[in-house]
């Protein structure tokens, strides 16, 4: 009300809300290694827990021998599932309906498996002790190959024998888990049988891992005195954490406070329960003391949860003139020793109904059989949302081995089976409702700028120079369009362990005019504490940096389901911006009663409430947050607070358009990208600096399991990649430069229109990689090969197609 | 116990002494009992350089030095590079240009990438890129970590000058 008032233009880039490249808040910890990591903590007694593991990857246990562990001064205690037996707690549920052993019970079914969990004062002490436990086992045949499993007369779980039904319906043999059927297969094969044209192949996605740069771990503190249980974790689902946990350790839940400090990265990794968190609590309870568990990076590529392993036959029709008209996928999953998928409960091969892609495909059929083998359990949504990255993986792949087929362009064969922008809402034919897209603009506009007909007339001319002798070099063009299903999900359709998919978010506004947000997600590195600020400071005329975001503590946060499968934005943004209004409306009604007017008479205007046609008379949001402490507001509750649980009406369908230019050494089989551009459509952009990060990290993580990242068994089970000197993470001197860019098509039905953008990129990214790769060699008779493409395997390629004669 | 070894460092320019078992990592010595946590432990094997200190002027994954053998060093970490009123040029520089995501892998890159500007006070990308090689990050694909130091080096150099010129006045 005075002339220093600051223009609407002024006070809007004041409140640094949605749309804003804020800086992260997180950042001054982070680079002071101020950040406080699980393994950080350190409590007074702390003992150290380490577990004692399975060199084979199936055995039986014949007896183990703790004595000489027990006699190593500063040995506490050493447990197996004997000692776990009692309380119930030597085997454990998993997300997937199936249950798994906490401690090997009478055998191991993986190498890598956890036997025995020694405690001593430190983590030297108990890494002897470990050393000391000797174990007798008998060595049983090992099966690494889900189709020898369905065929093979070993039993390799003995404690479903005689069981027919599993979670997810009938088990057709003593290795078979479930079979999942989507679609309509006889009106498919239909279509198939008088089609055209129909191409077929057949593709392995390798099993690989997410191996964030901090490995798991857990420290429990039992207080024994109040009959309280701390648990401090690499947990991306706190709160379901204290719910299992509760129903496990039968410990009321209100006595358990489950903290996820900072995390180090997760990438899915953290999404499940381990048996060294239950250890922990366990050896808390029993020694009185607070237990830390922390794997090492061996233990964690071997033992927690791997992704991919799916074999994927595929089949598609078309028209001669290529307009696809039906699309049949049949996948052999592998699920290791124990179904420990990720997945809503009524999702065993998660959204693997996505494969048909971006393209309107009238009819379709997805059928999935899971297997068990002598591998590690998981099966882990590494980076996507419940299996997209196989889905987009494989249709993405089908397209380009149709374009051979039809000896078409695989640019002009997207752009003519895409949905159309008028389609959408558009339901695909394996059930899908896509809220929101418009492909032909995203694609037109990645191939314009990467002047794709200049690309493809340079690789035509690279591939005659290449016949006439003069360069060694192929060129690849790989393309690729996705669209991704994230923010699960609506609580009817989506549930992990019976809980449905809501996620929360509780506001406090503080009398000073500054705010706290709790929310039910927590951060693994994507800057939540930058961008939910804004997203709220948007919603309620409160400056993002005077806004608090906590997440992490089931003590405070509202329950929630936590931050994986790109649902933080979708679910948990939603509900934000949606406490936020409940926070405005008790604004409105304060402004009116402090202007004298009716609530009718005044509207919200960036920082504050004016009285409509008069905006000289206002209320800003910090009077608003006085008056709601200090004033008696007839018909008002003191305070200014509001909590929001958001059910998702639908999933979100973010999409991108992506090309890479790649060239290839034929005689050393080393790829070097030239270009890769990325255009992502996630819906309204909170934060464009924090898109862009989130971009060029799953485009990296793509380029490392399209090149060479895989987590590999030989026949004897042994894990050939379990360091990083085998597993392949891309140092800075691999990584290209991206370029990135973007078109935005809000979702209609989330509040913000945002649709969540962290695994795009790997969703996306992967098939790209791996097509351009492919694309290299098109020219010369090659079909598909499968990925991981390191330099190997590529090499293998030229010399199979005669390239080296 | 008594094979422990009276450790004596110099971390961050304050000395400190110890009682260490000699075949105790460095990075746990750091780490426990000293409470300096900025230095991480992501692989075990020296790939990740997530626990990159600076000892005796180099660049050194505490990983894989037993703490028997830095006995008497001079050692640097993250912690040692700035303080919350006067923060390192690479400190700003990787929040002003998004350098980092998780931040497990910052306190390693920064401290990899200060002694890199000592080294090579006028990098190229391609130096840049080299000479992090040693230092994995899993969350921002490095554009903006080679951004970011770049960026510094910049700043260093255009204070130097600042510097210089000053002097010279």
């Amino acid at each position: 009300m005075n002339d220093l008032t600051p223009n609407r233009e002024e006070r809007t880039a004041n409140l640094k809300g949605m749309g804003c490249a804020r800086k992260r808040v997180e950042d001054a910890r982070f680079t002071q290694g101020q950040g406080n990591y699980v393994d950080d903590v350190k409590l007074p007694g702390m003992l150290h827990g380490d577990f004692v593991r399975s060199p084979y990857a199936h055995a039986r246990v014949k007896s183990i021998n703790k004595e000489a562990a027990l006699a190593l001064p500063g040995v506490v205690a050493v447990l197996t599932a004997e000692d776990l037996a009692p309380l119930n707690l030597h085997w454990m549920p998993t997300l997937a309906g199936d249950k798994q052993m906490v401690l090997a019970d009478g055998k191991v079914l993986f190498q890598g498996q956890e036997v025995a969990f020694v405690v001593a004062n430190d983590r030297y002490i108990a890494a002897d002790a470990v050393e000391l436990v000797e174990v007798d086992y008998e060595e049983l045949p090992v099966i690494t190959d889900p189709f020898e499993a369905l065929q093979s007369d070993v039993v390799l779980r003995e404690d479903l024998a005689g069981q027919t039904e599993g979670a997810h319906g009938p088990r057709k043999h003593h290795n078979h888990i479930f079979t999942w059927e989507q679609g309509d297969e006889a009106a498919t094969n239909q279509v198939m049988d008088s089609a055209e044209v129909v191409a077929e192949e057949s593709m392995y996605y390798h099993r690989t891992h997410p191996c964030p740069l901090e490995t798991c771990g857990s420290v429990a503190s039992m207080d024994k005195v109040n009959g309280k249980l701390t648990l401090w974790g690499t947990f991306q689902a706190p709160h379901v954490v204290r719910t299992v946990a509760a129903l496990l350790s039968g410990i009321e839940e209100h006595n358990i406070r489950v903290i996820s400090p900072d995390i180090g990265g997760g990438f899915g990794n953290k999404v499940g329960v381990y048996p060294g968190y239950i250890c922990s609590i366990v050896a808390s309870i029993v020694t009185g003391k607070p237990v830390k568990w922390v794997e090492d990076r061996m233990e964690n590529l071997m033992s927690t949860a791997f992704a991919r392993d799916y074999w994927m036959k595929g089949k598609i029709s078309a028209t001669k003139e290529g307009k696809i008209t039906g699309l049949h996928c049949h996948v052999t999953a592998d699920h290791g020793g124990f179904d420990a998928c990720a997945d809503p409960t009524k999702f065993p091969a998660g959204f693997m109904n996505i494969c048909t892609g971006s393209y309107d495909i009238p009819v379709a059929y997805l059928g999935v059989d899971g297997v068990y083998t002598n591998k590690a359990p998981g099966g882990v949504s590494y980076r996507c949302s419940f299996r997209v990255t196989e889905a987009v993986y494989f249709i993405e792949r089908m397209i380009e081995v149709l374009a051979i087929e039809l000896d078409m362009d695989a640019a002009e064969l997207r752009r003519i089976n895409f949905i159309k922008k008028e389609q959408f809402p558009y339901t695909a034919a394996l059930g899908w409702e896509y809220d929101s897209g418009d492909y032909h603009t995203a694609w037109d506009k990645a191939l314009k700028t990467v002047d794709y007909e200049g690309l493809r007339a340079e690789q035509a001319e690279r591939v005659e120079a290449f016949k006439r002798g003069e360069t060694r070099k192929l060129m690849g063009v790989g393309l690729s369009f996705f669209t991704e299903i994230v923010g699960a999900g609506p609580v009817k359709n989506c549930d992990i362990l019976g809980m449905g998919m809501f996620d929360s978010c509780e506001i406090r506004i503080h009398p000073t005019g500054s705010a706290i947000a709790r929310l039910g997600t927590i951060s693994q590195g994507q800057g939540h504490a930058t961008t939910f600020a804004q997203i709220l400071a948007s919603e309620i005329g409160i400056s993002a940096d005077s806004i608090t975001i906590e997440e992490g503590d089931t003590d405070t946060a509202p329950y929630g389901l936590g931050t994986y499968g790109s649902r933080s934005t979708p679910v948990a943004g939603a509900a934000t911006a949606l406490a936020g209004r409940k926070i405005r409306a008790k604004a409105q009604m304060i402004a009116a009663y402090l202007l004298e007017v009716h609530d009718d008479d005044v509207e919200f205007d960036v920082d504050r409430f004016v009285v409509k046609g008069a905006p000289e008379r206002f209320s800003t949001m910090k009077d608003i947050a006085y008056a709601a402490y200090n004033q008696a507001i007839p018909g008002l509750e003191p305070g200014l607070e509001a909590v929001s649980y958001y059910d998702p009406p639908n999933m979100t369908y973010p999409f991108g358009a992506y090309v890479c230019v790649m060239d290839i050494d034929v005689d050393t089989g080393v790829p070097e990208i030239r270009r890769f551009y990325a255009l992502d459509d996630c819906g309204t952009r909170i934060n464009p600096m924090i898109i862009e990060g989130q971009v060029h990290g799953g485009l990296t993580e793509a380029l490392a399991v399209a090149l060479g990242q895989e987590i590999a068994y030989d026949d004897l089970g042994n894990v050939k990649t379990g360091t990083l000197m085998d597993f392949f993470l891309p140092t800075a001197w691999e990584v290209p430069n991206y370029e990135t860019d973007f078109t935005v098509t809000p979702s209609p039905h989330h509040p913000i229109g945002a649709k969540g953008v962290g695994e795009s990129p790997h969703v996306g990214g992967v098939p790209c990689f791996s097509n351009a790769v492919q694309d290299a060699f098109r020219a010369f008779g090659l079909r598909h090969t499968n990925m991981p493409h390191d330099h190997w395997r590529i090499w293998q390629t030229a010399n199979k197609l005669g390239l080296h004669d | 116990m008594s094979d422990k070894m009276h450790i004596k460092l110099t971390v961050n320019g304050e000395g400190r002494e110890f009682l260490a078992e000699p075949r105790e990592l460095l990075i746990y010595a750091l780490r426990e009992h000293l409470n300096i946590t900025g230095p991480h432990v992501g692989c075990d094997t020296s790939h990740c350089g997530a626990c990159t200190v600076t000892l005796n002027g180099k660049s050194v994954k505490s990983c894989t030095m037993f703490v028997g053998q830095a006995n008497g060093a001079d050692i640097t970490t993250v912690e040692g590079l700035g303080t919350p009123d006067a923060l390192h040029v690479l400190q700003e520089s990787f929040r002003e240009h998004h350098g980092l995501q998780c931040g497990f892998c910052t306190p390693g890159m920064i401290t990899r990438a200060a002694k890199l500007l000592e080294e090579n006070p006028t990098p190229t990308e391609e130096d840049v890129r080299f000479g992090m090689a040693g230092n994995i990050c899993r969350c921002t694909g490095y554009q903006n970590i080679v951004k970011s130091i770049l960026a510094a080096a910049d700043e260093m150099n255009g204070s130097e000058q600042g510097q210089t010129v000053e002097a010279a006045e």
